[in-house]
């Protein structure tokens, strides 16, 4: 099987998000992806990094989409479900721009913590400029192409910024190893650059965190 | 459906005394017989000779890794995808099993075989009891779904097979999928358990309960010894079977196909023979049913199935169940079923996770309430398919010869 593996083709994603992730991810692991989707992480990081992957998925129909396509979900919600799992049954638990869509973020993501070895958590900066114009300009709630709804209408209950985000891992005492931005066109942001830039020029943020 | 008067199936039906069936003790299907090592059972008492009443569809592979064992709910028997010899219908389940089909006979090797306490073959209160030359009647031990499951795993060594590619079930099928994944971890690759639950609820056995006395009021049970005395229970199990068969459909079901459509006839006749459809499609239900099962057996099964508590039997604990678990589950309910819902399901699912087990979970949406997973539902063939499509690759197991 690894052999087969090893001989696959590179990473093939449109989305810098999941290829991101699929670099953090250590090849054979246990991976746990909560707010799985449609399940494009999960083959990616199967196919490419031969991992054992799990997901948890609110949306029925998603979910019997992803298993009739041979991956190992179920239908749950990271609000409720998480607290089942046992400690560090994971190398890695995946938040997958799903944080932002929770109902209490901060206990989620302490279960993350506390089932993962590490936690990769990417979510949409509320924090980028447009956003922060848009508000500042319009007077409106923004909305983007990565949150194209109004607010009455938007599964995101608890938007927040990279600073935001940075602050709350400090709050758990979650260690951020890696912390990576997009900008609107896809490119990743140098991490010389200070946090400042990154929240304003950030369009998308992906974290590999650890607690000990 | 049918469209045959039932008053009339069921007023002949119980006039004409049923033929004890050689299907009991000689089965059409492939038998095997164990004489030397005695069946311990969970009450303590031992049974032996006993034998079980198999069916196999396709072909073991030369390193004997792809076999399924299929296994069936209460009344069902092996012939999941051959004529049943007593009906002369169809095999029950041959939506799901067959060559391209789900789970596809060009690729896997099929086992099914008919429960211990059953009657198509496989020992039961019907068999002959040695020690008399009698059926044994209420002498029968009373079996549970672990002493069902340790009677396959005989079964399963007897053809050699070491680890099965994967067991599948649904309902008490189901049960015994959960079982075998409990009590062989080794031997199961991957379990489907589909529309069943980790425990009887108490709602469940008051419902094999309203059977149980329905069989057991009939003058003709006779105390269980109906055989003996030329009878059969026909009345108390036709009613076992007509309350049993509500529980197995759901309200919505029951309106879309019946409503309060009259049975062959234009108006109300005021007298209590079946007016409505839904009584005489019961009756109907009730009457077919007698002719193809026996009476104890029905006792004896329901009963196994109100003893299921994998919870209990582990220390109280379902997670203890599976504790180690290398097996890849997949659990499946259907929304409309409320003799298994799905919150029961997720019991199942919850405990798997709890040992990091490897578990996909799907519930379907189906009106059509526990008998769903026996029907056209194509959501389920979509999930068996692609779950076990990806477990053989894992397996390595080749794709279907000309797939």
């Amino acid at each position: 099987m690894l052999a087969r593996d090893e001989t696959m083709a590179p990473v093939r994603t449109s989305r810098v998000d999941h290829a991101l992730i699929a670099k953090m991810v250590a090849r054979g692991a246990r991976v746990l992806d909560v707010g799985c989707g449609d399940g494009a992480l999960l083959q990616l990081l199967t196919e490419t990094k031969d991992v054992d992957g799990r997901g948890i998925e609110v949306t029925r129909e998603r979910v019997n989409a992803c298993v009739a396509r041979g991956l190992s979900v179920i239908q749950g919600d990271a609000d409720r479900d998480l607290d089942k799992y046992p400690d560090k049954a994971f190398d890695y638990a995946i938040l997958s721009l799903t944080i932002q869509a929770t109902r209490r973020p901060k206990p989620v993501l302490e279960n993350l913590l506390r089932i993962g070895r590490h936690a990769i958590v990417s979510f949409p900066n509320f924090g980028h400029w447009w956003i922060r114009s848009q508000l500042l300009v319009t007077g409106r709630m923004p909305t983007t192409a990565n949150l194209p709804e109004p607010w009455y209408d938007s599964p995101d209950a608890h938007l927040c910024t990279i600073r935001d985000f940075v602050d709350l891992c400090g709050t758990i005492d979650a260690r951020v190893e890696q912390k990576v931005a997009f900008n609107a066109s896809g490119k990743q942001l140098g991490s010389w650059q200070p946090l400042f830039v990154h929240n304003m020029l950030g369009e998308k943020a992906v974290f590999l965190l650890t607690r000990d | 459906m049918s469209r045959e008067s039932p008053d009339v199936v069921m007023e002949q039906s119980l006039d004409r005394p049923l033929a004890r069936s050689s299907e009991i003790d000689q089965p059409s299907s492939e038998v095997v017989r164990f004489t030397d090592q005695p069946l311990v059972l969970d009450c303590g008492q031992s049974l032996s000779p006993f034998q079980v009443a198999y069916c196999t569809y396709g072909t073991l592979n030369a390193d004997r890794s792809n076999a399924i064992l299929v296994c069936h709910a209460l009344t069902g028997d092996q012939y999941v995808a051959s004529r049943n010899p007593v009906t002369g219908k169809p095999g029950w389940w041959e939506i799901m099993i067959g060559p391209g089909k789900p789970i596809d006979t060009d690729r896997f090797f099929v086992i099914s075989a008919n429960i211990l306490g059953g009657c198509l073959g496989s020992t039961g209160p019907a068999s002959l009891n040695p020690a008399t030359g009698k059926p044994y009647g209420l002498d029968f031990p009373v079996i549970t779904i672990g002493d069902m499951v340790k009677a396959q795993a005989r079964l399963i060594d007897h053809l050699g097979i070491e680890q099965l590619f994967s067991v599948v079930g649904g309902s008490m099928g189901g049960m015994q999928v959960l079982e075998w994944a409990a009590r062989y971890k080794h031997r199961v690759f991957t379990a489907i358990p589909i529309a069943t639950a980790p425990w009887h609820s108490a709602q469940n056995i008051a419902f094999h309960e309203v059977g149980r006395q329905a069989v057991m009021a009939d003058p003709d049970w006779v105390a269980g010894r109906y055989v003996d005395e030329g009878k059969v229970p026909r009345r108390g199990l036709a009613v076992a079977r007509m309350a049993a068969h509500i529980t197995y459909l759901s309200e919505e079901a029951l309106e879309r196909k019946f409503g309060r459509s009259l049975q062959n006839r234009v108006a109300k006749t005021f007298s209590f023979s079946a007016d409505f459809q839904v009584e005489s499609y019961l009756r109907h239900q009730g009457s077919t049913f007698v002719d193809r099962f026996d009476a104890n057996s029905y006792l004896y099964i329901t009963r196994a199935m109100d003893y299921f508590d994998l919870s209990a039997d582990n220390g109280g604990k379902l997670a203890n169940a599976f504790y180690g678990t290398r097996t890849r589950f997949c659990v499946v309910s259907f929304t409309s079923d409320w003799l298994y819902p799905t919150r029961e399901s997720r019991e199942i699912v919850q405990a798997l996770n709890a040992v990091a087990a490897n578990v996909s979970f799907v519930e379907i949406e189906s009106d059509k309430g526990h008998d769903a997973f026996l029907l056209d539902e194509p959501e389920l063939f979509a999930t068996v398919r692609g779950f076990l499509g990806a477990a053989a690759r894992k397996r390595g197991l080749p794709p279907a010869a000309g797939a």
